[in-house]
């Protein structure tokens, strides 16, 4: 069916405001788990008393960090300054724009379970990535603070080393799936059988190598525990965002949450079948509205598994030094990513017939 | 629409070009860059160039300018003077960038029947037609290439290795 371009905007911009709330939400509500699973993993209760089970905490820390005085300190690089924190939050809330998820469900022509389906979208997301490193960077740099500095130098190295074997660990999907179109890699990883789950990439495709490379990539991507080098208290105070207050360190806080989700979601897409159920037809739904809420059900577990790992890695796993940091992401993950494209290749090679 | 989108990246395009050259602290500059590159970058997307304009934003945008910004941060560049530049800038470079303006000028009208014109948007390179070129047609010249890069890191290493 034809659209018009009246009602593509239109559809569009409901869809863009809706994913945007939705995330948001989400990010206030994974600092909550956060705090609660840390809390019970340190044998304590967590935040606990505002609301049932502190389910209100999120909204009491917005209007908190809301009401707080904006400090603008002296010595800063004054638009500098500013900006960062808006590049590094618009950077996380982009990327979410390509992500699908839930079933191609087509109303009036326009997809209602991704913002805008792109041939490219996976490269697109690690674009969105790289340049997200710019809000770090100048945070720190901008700040005028050696703290500051010193956390945005390490963050940069890390990114870009890091970034690396990402990109690596991703080419053995690619080269399955052909295509880089986040659907088309999903669609690679259906199966009908109850036994679907197998061919998602972490198991039928023999990816799981690759899927491990990924996930320690990306915890260093955004910064997190056991590569939360930039801000490690202990040596840094706060690292890049010692100067930032009110809602400007909430931005970088935002920036990290949102990030987490989206790496979330890109494993899931990627290696666990992305809103397709594991077992096949069964708990798929049949009719549209059913097919829609399951295939959004499926995927939200998926990605709250992840961020359940995130949290679940941050409360076990001691910060690495920096040269083990940089070791390990340069002499490990990165051969075992190419050695990964080379197996992946001939397994190929053999396996199918000659084209 | 491909009009418009060229003209406004277009235009942002020059514009960065232009604030790189008037600013006067290392990371002003560094950052128009990072305009420059991203706006080319869409310019590529108009041309139907996807995997070049991804590419031009992962590698350009993203990892080398984070290397310049880091060295500038590393070296705590301050600002420059402004100087009304060398002589030699004031006599050759003006009537040379014209005479070179000029050449190519002529060359494009005088040969204009003789190039395809590419419109904006009409057509989309893909990344599977790209790879094809690339690993197919034109296997031997891009693996010289990759080996031309592979010395210049082994250059740079035995620059870079301190003596024992």
């Amino acid at each position: 069916m034809e659209t018009s371009l009246l009602t593509f905007l239109i559809v569009n911009l409901i869809k863009i405001v809706v994913v945007v709330v939705i995330l948001l939400m989400e990010v206030a509500y994974t600092v909550l788990l956060e705090r609660k699973l840390v809390g019970r993993i340190q044998n304590r209760w967590g935040p606990s008393r505002v609301g049932p089970f502190g389910l209100l905490q999120p909204l009491a820390d917005g209007a908190k960090l809301f009401l707080k005085e904006d400090l603008m300190p002296l010595a800063v690089e004054r638009p500098l300054y500013v900006i960062a924190p808006m590049i590094a939050l618009g950077c996380a809330l982009t990327s979410i724009a390509v992500i699908p998820f839930g079933a191609n469900i087509q109303w009036h022509g326009v997809d209602l379970f991704q913002i805008s389906d792109v041939s490219i979208g996976l490269l697109i997301l690690l674009g969105i990535t790289s340049i997200g490193v710019y809000g770090i960077a100048l945070s720190g740099w901008s700040s005028n603070n050696k703290y500051s500095l010193l956390g945005a130098l390490r963050a940069s190295a890390q990114v870009i080393s890091y970034e690396l074997a990402l990109g690596l660990a991703l080419v053995g999907v690619i080269m399955r799936a052909g295509s880089l179109r986040l659907r088309d890699i999903v669609n690679v990883q259906t199966g009908h059988s109850v036994l679907a789950f197998l061919h998602w990439n972490f198991f039928g495709g023999f990816q799981f190598v690759a899927f491990f490379v990924y996930l320690m990539a990306a915890y260093a991507e955004t910064n997190r525990s056991p590569f939360d080098l930039p801000e490690a208290e202990s040596e840094l105070t706060a690292g890049y965002h010692t100067e930032y207050s009110s809602m400007k360190f909430a931005m970088f806080f935002m920036a990290e949450y949102a990030n987490m989700i989206t790496v979330g979601c890109v494993a899931t897409l990627l290696f666990f079948g992305g809103w397709t159920s594991p077992f096949g037809h069964f708990l798929s739904g049949s009719g549209p509205i059913s097919i829609a809420l399951f295939s959004v059900f499926w995927f939200v577990a998926k990605v709250f598994g992840f961020l359940f790992l995130y949290i679940w890695v941050r409360g076990t796993l001691p910060r690495f030094r920096y040269d083990q940091l940089m070791g390990f992401g340069w002499k490990f993950l990165v051969p075992v990513a190419i050695a990964n494209i080379v197996v992946t290749g001939l397994w190929m090679g053999l396996s199918l017939p000659a084209r | 629409m491909h009009l418009a989108l060229f003209c406004i990246f277009g235009a942002l395009c020059v514009a960065g070009a232009l604030n790189l050259l008037l600013q006067r602290h290392p990371i002003n500059s560094a950052l128009s860059l990072i305009v420059v590159m991203s706006s080319l970058a869409v310019l590529y997307l108009l041309l139907g160039a996807e995997f070049l304009a991804a590419a031009q934003v992962i590698v350009y945008s993203g990892a080398i300018m984070v290397l310049f910004t880091f060295v500038i941060m590393l070296l705590n560049a301050g600002r420059e003077q402004r100087t009304h530049g060398s002589k030699m800038a004031w006599v050759l470079g003006f009537p040379g960038a014209a005479v070179l303006l000029a050449l190519l000028a002529d060359i494009f009208i005088t040969h204009s029947g003789d190039f395809h014109r590419v419109q904006a948007g009409e057509y989309v390179v893909n990344t599977a037609m790209l790879s094809g070129v690339l690993f197919r047609d034109l296997l031997l010249p891009f693996e010289v290439t990759s080996i031309l890069i592979l010395i210049a890191i082994l250059g740079a290493v035995a620059l870079a290795r301190k003596e024992h």
